[in-house]
Parts: structure tokens; sequence; C-alpha cells
């Protein structure tokens, strides 16, 4: 097995070299986009094009600057490499152009499920998945005798026996951090009850009902095996517990999961039994409680065809199979052609087959995200009840998407 | 000063003014009584990765119109201050009529964002500007007294806090408290609670917040009154001892009353920076028990979808707060100003 991946490795290296002297372009290419290794390698893969100016802007603020820097005419940035959560900021402000044209004159080689259409048109080329999944301690679990859970209610029957057995106190781990990844959390345990986050075709917010209050509901008992700091802990802080070796069973993302299981930051004992599952249901429900997320590509509108061309053919080039390597195959669950999935992706490709949601490219999702963020820390802190804490989030989505003309 | 000679000298700091601060807060005003365009949203079949599915977009041909007729968005006056995410007038006068007791009543106005945005920054302000006034004094006074050799050292380390950047100094507290951190095991051990959590409980936070705000602000306060001690004139201080007054006699009649002036000034820059506490809610990652009206700014800013118009009405609430608290400070100088 190993000599096959070494081989199909070295085969991979051996195109990249050929690729390199492919990629002509004549035309300047800018790119924006966060900073993580998988990008990094991406933004390398486009700059060895030759013929025209390549560079890149990669940092972790790039939502704040994406947008203003694709505004102008013409624009700062050729390219965004976005999420599906992120890529609706910029189609929201319409910076960037659809791709069909130069789909279709350069791009055929590109298979079709990597292009994202909306509305029938082409707006990004997305290079590879991601999603939330059970990671979990072999070792723990074989002592208490308890099959992987599917579920959550299996982590809470878990939890409690871990807790019992005096292995750890908290044993739970998740990113409840009030902000963002509080809201992710709900997204997920929502969409795992089967919920809809609006009325269908409108702007108009329908969180406050069963399945929110039963989302909520769950998350709180979750809680009550977490660390007690959990509203300050973010995937980084809860990957951390794991790796101290306090947390046993958690819900983490599979980008982050390379990092768990490497031999840095935590003890023999600890790296080598932490393992990744498939994404947990909920409530008896048979999706799972949990979204895929894809990162791609885009091209910005504000720019000379030419540049647009080169931009393109440069993105093509930075996410086609000549990227792929022995130190880039590993990076993240690549959607590209010769990729070859390691352990430690197991979770993501379980999350495609179970037919988990992607997390919903709406115009004013963003809003609703942010509203979770700020509302729901009140019902965890056993302030308020679920109902009202769903009735605030409401309400303070209502009031923004009124401000941005989403709802009259 | 001749009136011709001082418009020449305040003439370069007027513009840069002018440019720089006027402007900027007009185009805030501007925006904050603006809202965004209809936005025309039309159901679309979206496909990703992982399949197909009916979603929505904004259609933006049919914005564009809306976009070309008027590039500011729609006018809305005052709608977004009054809205339940700022003023929240409506919810304010509902929750008036249903609440029997202040205690409700309050408990009730903490529920909508600005307010408790306003309800921590004012106690934040009010807690933390008189404690870097006193201790500022306390650590001067104790420095001026050491051993002149000494005080080269002494200053060094008392400016510390304060050439820390914020953030950085806001995460060495946090870490410091974490349940596992040397201080958070400390108050663990002596309140006897193994479970006890600074950053799991509300009013714990709220003091941590304050510890650090004082802490990171007393420099300041310090190196002013410093400087002030300086030139409190030994002879009155001579008479005061001739006359038997003692350490704290001295203090209390002849440095306090000579240090007035900065007390005033030190009050105006604190007062002004205390109200628009900001980082160590971020580093401490306090805004589920926390939030005030720069991180609310932050907030609308930093979501995926920005809300410039949110933030802006926020802005301009805050620049009218700092005007309030100021007023007093501000009357009492132009008194004196005046008498003179």
């Amino acid at each position: 097995m190993f000599l096959k991946h070494a081989a199909l490795a070295s085969a991979l290296a051996l195109m990249a070299g050929t690729a390199m002297a492919d990629c002509q372009i004549s035309g300047n290419v800018s790119i924006v986009g966060n900073e993580f290794p998988a990008i990094h390698t991406v933004a390398n893969g486009a700059a060895q094009c030759a013929g025209g100016e390549v560079k890149s802007n990669l940092t972790a603020d790039h939502q704040k600057i994406n947008v203003a820097g694709m505004q102008g005419n013409p624009a700062e940035y050729s390219t965004a490499i976005i999420a599906n959560s992120s890529v609706v900021a910029l189609m929201n402000e319409d910076v960037i152009r659809p791709l069909d044209d130069l789909v279709a004159e350069y791009g055929q080689d590109i298979p079709k499920n990597q292009l994202i259409t909306i509305g029938g048109k082409v707006m990004a080329v997305a290079f590879m998945a991601n999603a939330q999944t059970l990671a979990y301690r072999k070792d723990v679990l074989e002592e208490i005798g308890v099959d992987v859970p599917k579920t959550y209610e299996d982590v809470l029957a878990a939890a409690e026996k871990i807790r019992a057995a005096g292995i750890s106190q908290y044993p739970v781990g998740g990113a409840y951090a009030a902000g963002w990844n509080l809201a992710e959390e709900f997204v997920n345990m929502y969409v795992g009850h089967g919920g809809e986050f609006f009325k269908p075709g409108s702007a108009e917010v329908a969180i406050n009902n069963e399945q929110g209050v039963a989302a909520l509901e769950m998350m709180k008992a979750l809680t009550a095996y977490m660390n007690p700091d959990f509203l300050t802990h973010d995937s980084n802080a809860t990957g951390a517990e794991m790796e101290a070796g306090n947390v046993m069973l958690m819900n983490m993302w599979g980008s982050r999961m390379g990092n768990l299981m490497d031999e840095e930051g935590a003890e023999e004992q600890v790296y080598s039994n932490i393992t990744v599952g498939a994404p947990l249901t909920v409530g008896g429900g048979s999706t799972p409680a949990s979204t895929l997320w894809w990162d791609g590509w885009t091209v910005a509108k504000n720019i000379s065809d030419e540049d647009a061309v080169a931009t393109f053919l440069a993105m093509k080039h930075g996410t086609s199979p000549a990227i792929l390597n022995d130190e880039t195959m590993s990076q993240a669950v690549w959607m590209i052609e010769g990729y070859t999935p390691a352990p430690v992706n197991d979770g993501v490709f379980a999350a495609i087959e179970m037919g988990t949601q992607s997390y919903p490219m709406l115009p004013y999702q963003g809003l609703l995200h942010t509203a979770l963020g700020d509302n729901l820390a009140d019902f965890l802190l056993g302030k308020e009840s679920a109902e009202q804490a769903l009735a605030d989030a409401e309400a303070a989505y209502t009031a923004a998407a009124k401000e941005k003309g989403f709802l009259q | 000063m001749k009136h011709r000679s001082f418009f020449w000298f305040v003439l370069p700091s007027a513009l840069a003014m002018l440019l720089f601060i006027f402007f900027p807060i007009i185009s805030v005003i501007v925006q904050s009584f603006h809202v965004e365009h209809e936005q025309v949203i039309k159901t679309v079949e979206t496909c990703d990765l992982f399949g197909c599915k009916e979603s929505t977009t904004i259609d933006q041909e049919a914005t564009a119109a809306l976009k070309e007729a008027k590039p500011l968005g729609q006018f809305a006056g005052f709608k977004t201050y009054l809205d339940r995410n700022h003023l929240a007038t409506s919810e304010v006068s509902a929750t008036w009529n249903r609440t029997n007791s202040w205690r409700d009543f309050g408990a009730q106005m903490l529920n909508l964002p600005f307010y408790k945005a306003i309800g921590f920054t004012l106690t934040f302000t009010f807690v933390v500007t008189p404690l870097v006034i006193i201790l500022g004094f306390v650590i001067a006074v104790a420095v001026n007294s050491a051993a002149k050799r000494l005080r080269g050292v002494l200053i060094f380390f008392s400016l510390l806090p304060m050439m820390i950047t914020p953030l950085v100094g806001a995460l060495i507290l946090f870490w410091m408290v974490d349940a596992r951190g040397i201080i958070g095991t400390t108050l663990q051990y002596l309140a006897g609670d193994p479970d006890l959590s600074v950053k799991a409980s509300t009013p714990l936070m709220w003091i941590m917040l304050m510890v650090y705000g004082v802490w990171h602000a007393a420099p300041f306060a310090f190196i002013v009154y410093y400087a002030g001690l300086q030139t409190v004139s030994q002879d009155t201080l001579e008479a005061a001892r001739v006359d038997g007054a003692n350490r704290w006699l001295q203090i209390r009649h002849v440095i306090i009353p000579h240090l007035l002036p900065l007390t005033t000034f030190i009050a105006l820059m604190q007062l002004m920076d205390n109200f628009r506490v900001f980082e160590p809610i971020v580093s401490f990652a306090a805004n589920a028990h926390a939030t005030s009206l720069s991180w609310a700014i932050y907030n609308d800013l930093g979501g995926e979808t920005r809300q410039l118009s949110s933030a802006a009405a926020t802005s301009v609430l805050t620049i009218l707060g700092v005007a309030i608290l100021l007023s007093p400070v501000l009357v009492r100088t132009w008194r004196e100003f005046d008498r003179k």
C-alpha cells in the first residue's frame, strides 16, 4: 500500500514538473485568500505560471479586505479564494464574474462537479472540501466498553461513563466560543434536527420552533460535560484540550484532524489513539448534524478580460493535479483528480457519503450567523430560556436584514 | 497674539482636523441615516460539490437600477438608531409596560444588545477611571519618595503594562486566569472550589476585565502625576512641615491641590479611553459575558455580511456618549478659562 502511494506521488511529482512549463499566461494575477497550508499550496501553484505577474495576499483577515479590494475598477485582486459562506458576500456586492465563457474556452477539463453554479451560472471553482465530524479517543472508548458514538445521544451516554470511571471530568469538547463558532455549532445541530432557517424563498427567519429548541437543549446537555470555559473555546482551544488528554470526544473540523493526530503537541498515548469518525446524527434524524464546506476560487468582475483569462488559467493550474505531491497530499481533502485520501480524511468522506447538507449559500445567511453567535450564549449560561434566546436571535437578525434591504 | 498670526498658526492643524476627523464623522453620520436598497431576491438552483438544491440569490440586474438611482441607498432617517439592535425604542416601551419592578425592567433591558453593551461600558468606565487615578497617584508618590538611584528602575517597571500592546497584555492575563493558569488555580485554592472558573462566570469576567483596565492604564496616570510631583514647591512643603504637618497632611493639603489640574486631564483622557473599551473583550473572548459599544461596531463589520449602517449608527451613538460623559469636565475647564 505504501509503495503504491509512493509510486503515485512520484508520478504526480513528475507531472508537476512537466506542467510547470505548460502554464503560460499573458496578464496579471492577484490572489487574496485565507492563510493555511492548503491555500499556500494553491497560490504557489498559480505562481508557477509564466508570462505575467502572479502575486498573492494570504491572510486570516481576507474576508475583511476581499470585498473592498474587488470593488474598485480595476480591482486590486483579480481572484478571491473563498468558501461557501463567503462567496455570498462577493455575490451580494456583485464583484465577481460568471465563469461560463472562460470555462467553455479554457476549462473544459475541469471536472463538472467542481463547478459551483448558482442559477445556472458558474460562479466559483471548488478545490477542497471540509466538514466537522467526530474525533474520539479509541483507547478510552475501549476502556469503558462503548462502541464509537453514532449520535449525539451516544456521546452523552459515553461521556457519562467516562466521567463515572474517573477518566476525565470534562470529556466532551466543542468549538463553542461565543460568536461565529457557537453559531456554527447551532447551525449543525439545527440541520441535524431537520430544521429550515428561513421561510422558503424569502429572507424571513424561522428558527424559533421545535427543532430550534431541541438543538439548543442538546447543546446545553453537551456543555454539562465540557470544560466550564466552553464559551471561550474556539477550534484551536478545544483541539488543545484534546491534545492535552482532557477531551475524549468532540466534533471537529476535518482540516484540523491532521494537527490532532501528528506527533506534535501531545503524548504518544494521546495522539496515537485519536481517531476520526463519521459525523454524528441527533434526535433520531438521518441527516448528520454537520455541514459540508468547500473552498474555491473566483474571478473578479472589474478587471480586463486579458487579466481575467490569465487569472482563470493560473488558478486552474494552481488547483490542478500538478500541485499534489507527498507534502501537499495531506493538507486537505482535495477535490482534485489523483488525490489519495489518508485516514485523517475519513470523516469528511463519511460526511459526503451520509448526505450531509452543505452550509447554505443564501445572501442573508451571514446576518443570521452573526445574530446567532451574539444571542445563544445567554441560554447556555442559564440566563434565559431556549425560546427567549431564539426569539432574540430572530429579532436581531430581522433588524439587521432591514438595514441590509433584505426585509422591508 | 494678533488674530492674523493666530489664524496662520492654527490653519495646518485645523485643516488636518477637518480632513481626518470632521469629514469622516460627517460621512459616518450620512451613512447612519441610510440603509441598503431593497434587495430583489430570486429563487435559483444552486449546485456545489455535494449536489444541487433550491436556494436564493440577489437579482443583480433588478438591483442595479435601484443602485444607480440612489448610490447611497434608501434614506431611513433615524430608523436604524431606533431599531432593536440600537436604541430599541419600541422594545423598551413594551418592556416598560410589561414589567412591574425596576429589577425586572433592568434585567429585560440587558437582553437588548445596545443596553447590554452600554451597561458594561459605563460600569467599566466608572469603576476603572477612579481606580486608575488613585493607583497612579499612589505609585507616583511611592516612587517619588524612593531613593534617587532606584527611581529609574522603578519608573521603568511601573511603565511596563502601558508599553505592552493591549491585545498581548490582555492575552497574558487571559492565560493566567485560566482554570489551569497560575491565578486561576490560586483562586480555586483560595475559594476552596475546584470547579471555579473565571472565564465561565459573568461577574468574575467583569472583574477580570476591570482589573486588566486598571493594570493597563495606571502607568499613564502614574507618569503624569510623577511629572507633576517634580513641580511641587519644596518651600511650601517645608513650611507645612515646620507647621507640624505629618506626611498625610502634606499630601492632603499641599500635593493634592497642586495636582488637581492634572487630575482633570487624566480623568478626561481615561473617560474617553475607557468608554471605548475594546481590546480586552476580544483577547478574553469575553463577548458571551460582556460587550461594549466599540465591540458592537467591530462585530457589525467583522461578520460575513458587513453591516455598515448599523456600525455607523453605533459609532454616532458612541460619539454622543463620549460628548455627554466629558461635558461636566469640559464645562468646568471652560469656566476656569473664562475666569482668567
